[in-house]
């Protein structure tokens, strides 16, 4: 019987999501979630989007929470559902992406005993969280969710896990509202360091050769870290190139644009990162798919690094200048001290070096050798860029070859647009991503630029993109390769292609007309752009096969263990082999 | 294209490509204040253990009963980079209220507690008896054959008492591990 004030464990859960302000949860149910569902079956606030497996459903959420800035909301239930949840969760780690799991787990007095579905799922979840609970008490269960919440969007954001077991679903509790949670826990975030940033803006004014290096944390600040970083470059006139994730922050039509930087990066950008003496790091984390060999890294400069997480400054990269805290406030004050002190910068010095980079841009490190009888990839990338962009687009890949070639011939305008495993590298990313994507922004157009490989893992969304009448557009660049790993295999393990092909691909097309919706395959070049406005206007999802060179590598490439300088333009000659040293890093 | 790479794989790791003079490893003991909740200790544990960071001691128990909030404290073996690290890394966990950093606050008290089980007969017993004395040692159990000791000290202490007991027949050693808090009347 009820008591008074109280409500059941489910009936807290979406009261609380609700709160919370979530509109869609992308979920699978099963036993031990039952009584949540139940609850979502009785109201009409929040959307509930049927994944067909769980790890598409903290994909989605990730795309979702990526092109909207909100929190990404998962369903998922106890033991398998749990443990399908960990490849999401540990991607949302690896790029700072919100969102919030909530598993169900056996009831309290069966944990411990190998239940039916039970798996020990805070225990595996531990490390790829930001932090998770179990809630064992329906009184805790409101607080609980309202904290999840709190963790998974603020600082750094990240993902977080509620494991709520059946009992607590079904047991009364009172509801805690938002206001009345106990905050103490929320991490501070330090004031401004104003002598270092007196010292920073002393570097900056003198500096002759700078560059800036944005990642994903500008976007993960918002819209106002955006328009500092942009007015910072537009003041200073600075070079600026950005990481991966950092795409759209600084838009792809802007003058300062060097390009991406790092492994797969411009020439301009690693080679003025490389040669710089002043080097703004805004919101990234010096990976190592960005650093190169980590003591030949710009060896020269004077490095600055703004960040809100203390554990990215000096793990990798020694700065000389951390400031910790928001982009957004960091830059905000930046740009304030340096307009206070009269907005100078190294003028002459400035140009000298801008004529270096113009020079470097002149070595076109992105081009390629055309072909009209078979479409290469870059080609492909290049024209669903040209034709695709005039539309309200956004982008996610899958992982390889073609993410990266999706990065170095798609321009960017705006942050929130594209959407990538960057940390993770999470091949089967980006249908599912696509589709909570499409979810958040009904009218835009949404392309997955995949590879054959990576989006066979996830397929299966076909069915969710059907069911929610989704037009997703799968931009499929079918070289019958795993195409990174076979590039690797060619240089780095003499040509022996161990198990880097598939021979048994489906067609594409009919797969397509299996579930009702459009194929379209594509192998010449002079095709390709009737195909590819043919994708865009049919109204519902699509699945493109395109069908380009299959031995193609992705240049320009920083090889294993070697530095910036040392890139790989395409040609092989002697000098940039890989070192043992190289051959033994990823 | 080839790039004419030797076959297999070098024992050489990235690490080895780093500055030599970071890797001047000291011993820090860090003081840690978190929520005593289930699972915390797990958490901060597998942070050691999924990073690869050094353990040479641990020690936790709940010091505020009031306030639920546990003091665990660890002697963790690092270059200054490593440590910096670990620190950072601790304090970006939820219950994590504060981490101190023992070895550069200044003088910390540093103690172990360690129960040892010494078995024999004759001069040996006696002389077991006679060293425990010196050492300030306790004798908490006894039989004809044998002498339990408990003895609380730094850590060389511990060593050096066990180093002599081993001729003496030092069958078992229990060690608590590292306890410590800050001198002065300063908290922390």
């Amino acid at each position: 019987m009820k008591q008074a004030n109280k409500i059941t464990g489910a009936e807290i859960v979406i009261k609380a999501l609700i709160e919370q302000g979530v509109d869609t949860v992308f979920g699978y149910p099963g036993g031990a979630i039952l009584p949540i569902y139940d609850e979502l079956f009785q109201q009409k606030k929040i959307k509930h989007i049927l994944v067909r497996h769980e790890q598409a459903a903290t994909h989605a959420a990730e795309g979702y929470a990526r092109s909207t800035g909100k929190i990404g909301v998962v369903f998922v239930t106890s033991g398998p559902g749990a443990t399908n949840s960990v490849t999401g969760l540990t991607d949302a780690l690896m790029d700072s992406v919100p969102i919030v799991v909530i598993s169900g787990q056996v009831p309290t007095f069966m944990i411990g005993n190998d239940a039916f579905q039970e798996a020990d799922t805070v225990g595996i979840t531990r490390p790829c969280t930001k932090h998770n609970w179990l809630v064992k008490d329906t009184e805790k269960l409101a607080a609980t969710i309202h904290k999840a919440f709190e963790v998974a969007g603020g600082g750094r954001p990240g993902p977080v896990l509620v494991d709520v077991p059946k009992d607590v679903q079904f047991a009364s509790g009172h509801y805690t509202k938002k206001k009345d949670v106990d905050t103490t826990f929320i991490k501070k975030e330090p004031a401004i360091d104003l002598n270092m940033l007196d010292e920073v803006i002393d570097r900056l004014e003198l500096a002759e050769r700078p560059i800036v290096y944005s990642g994903g944390g500008v976007i993960n600040s918002g819209q106002s870290a955006v328009h500092s970083l942009r007015n910072l470059v537009a003041g200073t006139n600075f070079p600026i190139t950005s990481t991966l994730l950092g795409l759209g922050s600084y838009p792809a039509s802007g003058k300062n644009w060097l390009g991406m930087l790092g492994m797969h990066g411009t020439y301009e950008a690693n080679m003025s990162m490389h040669g710089c003496d002043f080097m703004l790091c805004v919101g990234a984390r010096f990976d190592d798919r960005i650093t190169g060999r980590i003591d030949a890294f710009s060896p020269d400069s004077y490095k600055v690094h703004i960040d809100i997480d203390p554990s990215s400054v000096n793990k990798n990269i020694t700065v000389d200048a951390p400031l910790i805290g928001d982009v957004s406030n960091v830059l905000n004050s930046l740009n304030k001290r340096w307009k206070e002190r009269g907005s100078k910068v190294n003028q002459k010095k400035l140009s000298a070096w801008w004529q270096s980079i113009n020079d470097w841009k002149k070595v076109k490190s992105l081009s390629y050798e055309s072909s009209s009888n078979v479409i290469k990839p870059q080609y492909a990338i290049e024209r669903l860029e040209e034709l695709t962009k005039p539309y309200n687009r956004f982008v996610s890949t899958e992982v390889g070859q073609h993410q990266m070639w999706a990065a170095q011939f798609m321009g960017f305008e705006e942050p929130n647009r594209w959407m990538t495993s960057g940390g993770l590298g999470t091949m089967g990313y980006g249908f599912p991503a696509s589709i909570g994507i499409q979810i958040a922004h009904p009218k835009s157009l949404v392309i997955n630029v995949a590879g054959e490989a990576s989006w066979l893992m996830n397929m299966q969304e076909l069915g969710t993109a059907v069911q929610y009448r989704l037009p997703v557009k799968q931009f499929i660049l079918n070289n019958e390769r795993l195409g990174m790993v076979r590039q690797w295999q060619e240089l780095l393990h003499g040509e022996r292609y161990s198990h880097s092909w598939s021979d048994a691909l489906p067609d594409f097309v009919k797969l397509a007309e299996a579930y009702g919706i459009k194929g379209i395959r594509c192998e010449s070049p002079d095709k390709l752009d009737d195909s590819i406005r043919e994708m865009i206007e049919y109204p519902g999802p699509v699945i493109f096969d395109c069908l380009v060179e299959k031995h193609e590598n992705c240049f320009p490439m920083i090889p294993s263990g070697k530095a910036h300088n040392e890139m790989i333009l395409g040609e092989q000659t002697e000098e940039n082999s890989i070192s043992d040293d190289g051959a033994v890093l990823v | 294209m080839s790039l004419n790479l030797k076959k297999g794989v070098s024992k050489q790791s990235a690490y080895n490509l780093r500055d030599p003079n970071l890797d001047y490893e000291a011993a820090h003991t860090l003081s840690i204040i978190v929520d005593n909740e289930s699972g915390v200790l797990a958490r901060v544990i597998g942070l050691f253990s999924g990073r690869g960071y050094n353990i040479d001691s641990l020690t936790v128990a709940e010091v505020d009963p009031n306030g639920h909030k546990s003091r665990i404290t660890i002697v963790t073996t690092g270059t200054p980079k490593v440590v910096n690290q670990i620190k950072a890394q601790l304090n970006r966990m939820v219950p994590v209220h504060e981490v101190i950093d023992l070895t550069l606050k200044g003088k910390a008290v540093q103690r172990e507690l360690a129960i040892f089980k010494v078995v024999g007969n004759g001069n040996h017993r006696v002389e077991s008896l006679r060293l425990a004395d010196v050492f300030r040692a306790k004798v908490v159990d006894s039989t004809l054959k044998s002498f339990t000791f408990e003895l609380t000290g730094t850590s060389e202490k511990i060593d050096a008492f066990a180093e002599l007991m081993v001729p003496l027949g030092l069958k078992e050693i229990a060690r608590t591990g590292i306890v410590a808090l800050l001198r002065g009347d300063n908290s922390n």
